[in-house]
């Protein structure tokens, strides 16, 4: 790829660049036990959860299993399970 | 008809730059840039000026407003000296890897310590790999005409670069010479509005300022440097196509002056100019065949042609009003590593001249070409440069003194 | 149920940055966004969020960002307010999201100068309380007797020895209109306050508690935890001032003794390897209460009144 003048670049090109390769530690959320307060998406430092479908999900494109929203969440309802690699 | 005034040197930039529309312009006081600044600032204080004018805390602040103004699609401007262009340092080289186009008035001035206001080039040599282009006037004349070239030559597609007009201190800035003005709609015809293609737009965002990895880093140094080298037919173009609207012929990268048959060739640059022309004119009535190139554009440096016109000179003699401590000036450094190797070059005679103020009358122009016979006669350099008037009986006494002392 | 639905999409700080896990200042930035909305321009001075959002080609920006240097964000914002006041874009604005060392420390006399000419730019400063992006060094806004590795707690040194600059009353005393403290703890007072600042003009600053959990040492899913435990034990007082007076802070809800913040994280852990920092953990629980009491902090003082 050329590169660019002054090395300007295009915002939002991160999305290129997935993060979920971090993670070790997998964020599970049981719809089950969901309010959907939305706390989990708001806490998320990463962007990767959203209201997909009237209903939380989290994007493990993104997710590098910090687990914020696992600590947040007032329901319980997301447990960190060992990422499989 | 072009108007025409005696005036301040300072007032004539303040003219130019004024003429040529800047939206920001940002300063921080220092000698002996101080008048133009003011002027601009008593030009919009009088609402004979539309800009935004940021009176900043630091030279730092003034080139970094200039820098983000920009960025988000504005011509802009500022103007400093000495200390002041030292501390734009770390702005300068940022703002020419984000390739910039903004002009800055580099007026010369020793650099401390021992603090000082007299004139030499140290500032604006401090700031040469910066990425920033740098011009070299020898009048007022020269530097009004050179900064309305310089909007032009910033903003071409093909440079874009921060460009520094660097004129001596007092000499210059503070001494009254007549000058000629273009018409405002002369200048605007020249100069259109500047319109980037990269700007910080809300509907396009981009994001500039990135870290990059050695993947890519050498290439992006190396795109500063094709632009430079690019830029010297594009500023050739430009100076010449201002001097058709001008009626006055600066030259381009260069002047050469008297150099076709010359022997001895001295290079220099800024105000000492004239004192050299004097001098040559005074030893060519004697037979002398001696000539003069000025450097008119310094970074990107035109070797080429500096290289066309000392074809049969034996002797270059450089005068760097600078000095790299521990080496030599950089003119002369700059022309020998291009002369190095190539058969028939001449012999450079280095001279610091000028350096600290230290003045360059007729007498020390033939004492430099008067050395400059010697080295040609001998057909060797000089292991050191030669430091013109300099005074070793009042260095103290000491170890290195021994050696120096037999400098002079 | 929530009914509105959002995708990623639409987001003007988007994923694929490369903030540490649980960062939280990754976390402010997404917020401050949201309250500014897209018009907007985001200058940012080297630093930890710099790095993490501007490997070349991988831009999480979808505002125009720029990023000059460490010592330059106030002058360079100045510089962009200025070209968009000559351009007459003046439904754009400037904003700046800086870390503390560029705040307090290197670019103070930048943002001095911002401050005093009036430019029109919201500054943010996002405060890690030391210099991460280089390891974690001590700055101005490092808390006493915190360890840096400029400044490490040793046989006989407690760390840094002198109290946090106190830059939004410095900030107050320049005329700024809107000044304000926030903590990513507390992400919906943020947005309030971020909104608010946007509906003034003139030189606004909000300073930000963000707590880093690959230096400060805690696990990386409480990251708002430690925020609120700083916050709740008066250590981070919450306030808001409008035309220089205090306007407005957030009250603790239960007063809880400093040593629970101190030690929940690993930069205050030699206050209790071995019993002899007493006088330490004393001086830094007077710190607490002077704010408590300057700001009026709890509740039931109020209450009482
Ligand atoms: C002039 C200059 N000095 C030092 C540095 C090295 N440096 C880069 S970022 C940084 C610390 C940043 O600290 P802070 O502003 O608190 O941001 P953080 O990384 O903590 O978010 C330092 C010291 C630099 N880039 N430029
Ligand atoms: S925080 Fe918990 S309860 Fe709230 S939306 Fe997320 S998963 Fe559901
Ligand atoms: S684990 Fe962390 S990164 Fe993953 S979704 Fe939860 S908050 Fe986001
Ligand atoms: S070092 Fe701290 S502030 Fe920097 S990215 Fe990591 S967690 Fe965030
Ligand atoms: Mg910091």
């Amino acid at each position: 790829m050329k590169i660019t003048l002054g090395a300007v670049v295009k915002g939002g090109t991160s999305l290129n660049y997935k993060t979920g390769s971090w993670r070790d530690q997998r964020p599970v959320l049981n719809i089950e036990l969901c309010k959907a307060c939305g706390v989990c998406e708001s806490v998320c430092p990463d962007g990767a959860v959203h209201l997909v479908n009237e209903a939380y999900r989290i994007g493990y494109d993104y997710c590098k299993g910090c687990g914020l929203c696992a600590y947040e969440c007032p329901a319980d309802a997301i447990q960190m399970v060992a990422e499989e690699k | 008809m072009q108007e025409t005034e005696v005036l301040e040197g300072s007032e004539a930039v303040a003219f130019a730059v004024k003429a040529c529309r800047p939206q920001v312009i940002s300063a921080y006081p220092i000698s002996p840039q101080t008048h133009i600044v003011e002027a601009l600032a008593r030009m919009i204080a009088d609402g004979e000026m539309d800009s935004e004018y940021v009176r900043v805390e630091s030279e730092f602040s003034a080139a970094s407003v200039i820098s983000g103004a920009s960025a988000a699609g504005s011509r802009s401007y500022t103007a400093s000296s000495s200390q002041g262009l030292l501390l734009m340092t770390e702005v300068l080289y940022a703002s020419a890897g984000m390739r910039l186009p903004f002009v800055i008035t580099g007026v010369n001035r020793a650099i401390s310590v021992p603090i000082s206001i007299q004139v030499d080039h140290q500032d604006t040599i401090s700031l040469r790999d910066s990425g920033v282009i740098q011009f070299y006037v020898e009048s007022s004349q020269e530097a009004y005409d050179t900064h309305i070239a310089a909007f032009k030559i910033a903003e071409d597609p093909g440079i874009l670069l921060p460009v520094s007009v660097c004129m001596d201190g007092w000499i210059l800035t503070h001494s009254y010479e007549r000058v000629s003005f273009l018409e405002q709609e002369e200048v605007d015809r020249f100069l259109p509005p500047f319109k980037p293609k990269n700007f910080l737009d809300v509907n396009d965002p981009k994001s500039w300022g990135s870290y990059a990895e050695e993947d890519v880093l050498m290439e992006f140094k190396y795109s500063i440097h094709r632009a430079m080298q690019y830029g010297k037919e594009r500023i050739k173009e430009i100076f010449s196509e201002l001097a058709t609207i001008t009626g006055r012929d600066h030259g381009g990268l260069i002047e050469a002056y008297r150099t076709r048959d010359a022997e001895v060739i001295l290079v220099a640059m800024g105000s000492m100019v004239g004192t050299i022309k004097e001098a040559i004119d005074k030893l060519r009535s004697q037979g002398q065949r001696v000539g003069l190139i000025k450097i008119r554009c310094y970074r990107p440096f035109p070797f080429e042609d500096i290289l066309d016109n000392i074809k049969v000179a034996k002797v270059v003699a450089v005068m760097d009003a600078n000095f790299s401590m521990g080496s030599e000036g950089a003119l002369g450094m700059d022309l020998k590593a291009k002369l190095c190797g190539r058969r028939g070059a001449p012999l450079v005679l280095d001279c610091v001249a000028g350096l600290g103020g230290r003045e360059v009358n007729e007498k020390r122009v033939l004492e430099i070409v008067e050395r400059a016979r010697e080295v040609e006669e001998s057909g060797l350099p000089l292991d050191e440069p030669y430091w013109a008037g300099l005074r070793p009986e009042i260095l103290p006494e000491g170890a290195e003194n021994d050696r120096q002392g037999k400098i002079g | 149920m929530i009914a509105k639905e959002k995708s990623g999409e639409q987001e003007l700080f988007v994923s694929g940055h490369r903030a540490c896990h649980g960062c939280g200042m990754a976390l402010s930035v997404g917020h401050i966004l949201k309250a500014t909305g897209k018009d907007v321009i985001v200058v940012t001075p080297t630093g930890c969020l710099e790095t993490f959002t501007s490997p070349y080609g991988y831009s999480p920006w979808r505002v125009p960002w720029i990023h000059h240097l460490f010592e330059n964000g106030p002058s360079i914002a100045s510089g962009v307010a200025a070209a968009l006041k000559a351009q007459g874009r003046i439904h754009v604005r400037v904003l700046v999201i800086g870390g503390d060392g560029a705040t307090f420390d290197i670019g103070f006399g930048a943002l001095s100068g911002m401050l005093e000419r009036g430019d029109d730019v919201l500054y943010i400063c996002v405060d890690n309380g030391a210099y991460m992006n280089t390891g974690g060094q001590r700055s101005g806004a490092s808390p006493m007797y915190s360890s840096t590795t400029t400044d490490p707690a040793g046989k006989i040194s407690p760390g840094k020895s002198q109290m946090k600059k106190d830059l939004p009353a410095i900030i107050a005393a320049h005329g700024a209109p809107y000044v304000a403290t926030a903590s990513v703890a507390y992400l919906k007072d943020l947005e309030k306050k971020v909104k608010k600042a946007m509906e003034y003009h003139g030189p606004r600053y909000i300073q930000i508690d963000t707590p880093c959990p690959s230096v400060w040492g805690f696990s990386p899913d409480r990251t708002l935890e430690i925020g609120r435990l700083g916050v709740q034990s008066g250590l981070i007082p919450i306030i808001e001032m409008q035309g220089g007076m205090l306007t407005n802070v957030l009250k603790i809800k239960k007063k809880i003794p400093v040593e629970e913040y101190l030690k929940s994280q690993k930069r205050f852990s030699h206050l209790f390897r071995d019993g002899q920092h007493q006088k330490e953990i004393e001086k830094i629980q007077a710190l607490a209460d002077i704010n408590i009491q300057k700001y009026g902090l709890l509740k039931d003082v109020e209450d009482k009144r």
